[in-house]
């Protein structure tokens, strides 16, 4: 994006943090919840915390310089080496007691929803349960304390564990070869389409410059096939949500490289022409690429090899439960068929003499490699976590966690199939899509459905993805939640919903009314971003 | 002037003596909500009908511009940078993208006209 404020440009007159110097815990502009004046005119309170809602001022507006949460002692005379290039203004940290560090960090984690606080209901993402077992097997001194830098000797049981990560692996796609340094699905996709760009280079097709998308896709689709240098070309879907088979047969030609599809697609649909997609396919040439960001809905059930998929990366923050969003690092392992296993990306963990060893040049059998996609090998504390999660759930339980993430899914389409209006017919796959056809009535909006959702206390589901559907809300709400807070979920829309009925729409357009924060003006925020905090100017001088 | 013509995604080209104006329709700015920023071509860039010639970014999506017939970019619309608003307020007059010069007035004409691209747009809801 070329619209930020470039550093040391003067702030946005109306920016969000510009806080008085006399009430710094009452920022201006945000009104506080349920604020309409008591029988004595008072209205919220005097603090502007709500109870244990704090409100809390940035590090900088609450430290000064006068105090400090250490005691150092003064140096003594020394004489700088820095040539006359050492500061000779004040750093500009604010000063601050260990306990004011403490709670500022503490409340700013308490203002965070997460998958621990509750229901994470986004579609695409399979936000399930991360479970403590991963990462007490991650705290392991044995996985933990490694250095990737340690002679191999004393890592086996590391390279063990990738080895029999890439097993399962292999064996739930029906692929011979797995590569583990993808640092998340973005570049799992990156390591697949270069994979699939040298295979075509090393075969003389340097003429496929087109890759084939479906309109649905994930914008990392798109996006991946035009940094690897193609033309973008996209598929329509059909009047059901799936790809649109003749209009995909019409635009493949020998300069088409690859098809990249997800499959349970972004409407949470499986493609069940996926056999006739991939024969027409591999009949011009091209490779199939199929996006693993919805495998959960199909692990254990179906192998993408058998589907006709060349290549397909893992998102193993979704599907085996490591940690996802600011949680942790990604994880996106990619599955190769024969014929681009030799281009896959290094290291590779091969069977050595005393061992496991790695491959790390473009040697021997790795001559043909992309070379190396990231630092060392992968996010090795994904790999116990995901290893752990495949180890406690076995082949059969993998295959009921895709069972009933469909299910639960389903279960919220047939509950919420006379409130909310689905896209399409069910039964979806491991998430359910609804268009905005029953709030247009009301002229309430998806975007004020999602934010009334908030005031309930529930993440709002993924809204207006896929494109394809007008004001969509896409709700995966994975096999990890029980039915009691489905319930509870599905109470809270179909009460929204007789709100709307009974009259109330107007409260919609202007939710949330009780999170720290109302309506925030997206739109100015992305006009006018704010990207740096610089200090009030009366206040300054005043000190 | 002459009446502007529409494409099936939204593009509006209307041809002024042998430079045509492009943008995108008010049903379009409607259905992006808010336009936050626009990416426009280099002037000079010859296009075939039918490529990306400009993205359009709303706090809802980022979608591509096309090319509504082949030609060359002789000027952009440089003040949508600093106020991508326009767009949304004047989406098929002072909200236009790209200036094209070179294209084929029987390509313009055999677009949709504006009867015909407002039943277009009415079957979509």
């Amino acid at each position: 994006m070329s619209a930020e404020t470039p550093p040391g440009a003067p702030r946005a007159p109306n920016a969000k943090s510009g806080r008085s110097a006399a009430g710094p815990r009452r920022p201006a502009g945000a009104p506080v919840a349920a604020a309409e004046a008591d029988a004595g005119g008072f209205t919220g309170t005097v603090s502007g915390n709500r109870a244990l809602a704090i409100e809390e001022p940035l590090l900088f507006e609450q430290g000064s310089r006068q105090r400090c949460g250490v005691d150092l002692p003064d140096p003594a005379n020394f004489k700088p080496r820095l040539g006359g290039l050492e500061r000779k203004g004040a750093i500009g940290l604010p000063g601050l007691s260990e306990s004011e560090v403490v709670r500022h960090f503490t409340r700013l984690s308490q203002k965070n929803y997460a998958i621990d606080a509750g229901l994470f209901p986004l579609g695409s993402c399979t936000m399930k349960h991360n479970p403590r077992l991963n990462e007490k097997m991650a705290r392991l001194p044995g996985f933990a304390d490694l250095h990737p830098l340690q002679p191999l000797s004393t890592v086996q049981g590391a390279l063990a564990l990738m080895d029999a990560l890439a097993h399962w692996l292999k064996q739930l796609t029906g692929m011979p070869a797995i590569a583990l340094p993808p640092a998340a699905g973005a570049q799992g996709e990156l390591c697949g389409m270069m994979v699939i760009r040298a295979a075509h280079d090393a075969a003389g097709q340097n003429a496929r410059r087109r890759v084939l998308v479906p309109e649905s896709a994930h914008g990392t689709n798109p996006a991946t096939a035009a940094l690897c240098g193609y033309h973008v070309d996209s598929i329509p879907a059909n009047a059901r949500g799936r790809v649109d088979v003749a209009a995909l047969r019409a635009k493949l030609g020998p300069d088409v490289a690859a098809l990249m599809l997800t499959n349970p697609n972004t409407c949470g649909l499986f493609e069940p022409e996926i056999l006739d997609i991939a024969a027409v396919v591999h009949g011009a040439g091209a490779y199939f690429y199929c996006d693993g960001a919805n495998f959960n809905a199909i692990v254990g059930k179906v192998r993408p090899a058998d589907l006709g998929i060349d290549v397909m990366h893992f998102n193993l923050h979704k599907t085996f439960s490591t940690p996802h969003g600011g949680g942790g690092p990604g994880s996106g392992p990619v599955a190769l068929v024969e014929a681009l296993a030799p281009f896959a990306p290094l290291p590779w963990v091969v069977a050595g003499p005393g061992g496991f060893a790695l491959r790390e040049d473009a040697v021997g059998d790795a001559a043909h490699t992309i070379g190396r996609l990231k630092a060392f090998h992968g996010q090795m504390g994904m790999f116990v976590r995901a290893y752990a999660y495949m180890l406690s759930h076995g082949s059969d339980g993998l295959r009921q966690v895709a069972e009933d993430a469909v299910l639960s899914a389903n279960y919220l389409l047939a509950a919420l199939r006379d409130t909310l209006t689905p896209a399409y017919d069910g039964p979806c796959m491991h998430e359910c899509l609804f268009d905005d056809g029953g709030l247009r009535a009301f002229d309430v909006s998806t975007l004020d459905f999602a934010k009334a959702l908030i005031d309930e206390g529930f993440h709002p589901t993924t809204i207006y993805f896929p494109l394809v559907v007008h004001g969509a809300m896409l709700v995966e709400p994975t096999e990890t939640e029980s039915k009691g807070e489905l319930d509870r979920f599905i109470a809270a829309v179909r009460g929204l919903k007789a709100r709307l009925d009974a009259g109330g729409a107007e409260r919609f357009r202007t939710a949330p009314h009780y999170s720290p924060r109302r309506r925030l003006d997206e739109t100015r925020a992305a006009r006018q971003p704010v990207l740096r905090w610089s200090p009030p100017a009366p206040r300054e001088a005043a000190e | 002037m002459t009446e502007p013509r529409y494409t099936s995604e939204h593009e509006w080209i209307r041809l002024d003596s042998g430079v045509a104006t492009v943008g995108i329709s008010a049903y379009a700015q409607e259905q992006l909500g808010d336009v936050v920023y626009v990416e426009l071509p280099e002037v000079g860039r010859k296009v075939a009908a039918g490529d990306n010639m400009a993205v359009v970014e709303s706090v809802k999506a980022a979608s591509e511009v096309y090319a509504p017939v082949a030609g060359e970019v002789a000027e952009v619309n440089a003040a949508l940078a600093d106020k991508p608003e326009t767009i949304n307020e004047d989406a098929e007059g002072t909200g236009w993208f790209v200036r094209l010069k070179g294209v084929d007035a029987a390509a313009v004409s055999a677009l949709m006209d504006a009867d015909a691209y407002k039943k277009y747009v009415s079957s979509l809801d």
